[in-house]
């Protein structure tokens, strides 16, 4: 289980090898990439801007990492999130889990971002014609979070088909 | 009791200080606590602060409410609700 928060960018190919390579015993690998947008809400972005909380941000993400851990049986997981100035397509987060079936790597990938998103303390700042102004939190990733508190009793229930 | 304190973006930004030690009065014990103290500071604090304003707090790296006691050297934070991934 690895956590890496940077500056630099990294590359999906050398990561994703790394994991497949080292567990031979995993047929699943589910990788997801954030980028940054061009458009946020209708408004053209030029930069952005990630501010984190040293420290409390390891702890959240290795936190994360656990909670999926005690749902489903994963053989590694890696999250790499950015911080720093960073500009529209730039990659922003992988999140990678390696588990035997494809049903886990799916839900536990899914689980991760989205915990990461309410939980993990980072910040973008995006800078448009109108200047730079702190991104708001959005409802709809608080409400994504209520399809895991639903589904917690059944981890990974439908993932040996 | 001395403790330190924490500020990220948008509230860091808005009272102009990232991080501060300060030596609490007695009567503060708690996270919740903290924030009325430093709200009484009045200006930017008040307004920053102020009960109703959507804020999160973190106590020793873990996000807490207001209900969470203090103890020695601990490091208390307030900041935005997050925008990663």
């Amino acid at each position: 289980m690895t956590v890496k928060v940077q500056t630099e960018d990294f590359d999906l190919s050398t990561e994703a090898g790394a994991l497949r390579r080292a567990h031979p015993e995993a047929g699943a690998l589910a990788c997801f990439v954030g980028v940054v947008r061009d458009l946020n809400q209708g408004v053209a972005v030029s930069e952005m801007e990630l501010e984190h909380y040293p420290g409390m941000t390891e702890k959240s993400l290795e936190a994360i990492i656990g909670e999926a851990r005690a749902r489903w049986p994963i053989a590694d997981a890696l999250v790499i999130h950015r911080y720093g100035k960073l500009a529209p397509t730039d990659q922003i987060v992988l999140v990678a889990v390696a588990t035997a079936h494809r049903g886990d790597a799916f839900a536990a990938c899914e689980f991760i971002m989205d915990y990461l998103k309410t939980a993990a303390p980072f910040w973008k700042k995006e800078t448009t014609a109108g200047g730079a102004h702190w991104v708001d939190a959005r409802d709809t990733d608080t409400r994504a979070l209520e399809k895991w508190a639903q589904t917690a009793a059944e981890p990974g229930a439908d993932s040996r088909h | 009791m001395k403790i330190q304190l924490r500020f990220f973006a948008g509230v860091r930004e808005a009272l102009g200080v990232a991080d501060e030690a300060v030596q609490l009065p007695d009567s503060v014990v708690t996270v919740g606590d903290v924030r009325s103290w430093l709200r009484a500071r009045g200006g930017d604090w008040a307004e920053t602060l102020a009960e109703g304003r959507s804020l999160r707090m973190a106590c020793n790296h873990e996000m807490t409410g207001p209900g969470t006691r203090l103890t020695e050297g601990c490091e208390v934070a307030f900041f935005p609700p997050v925008t990663g991934g």
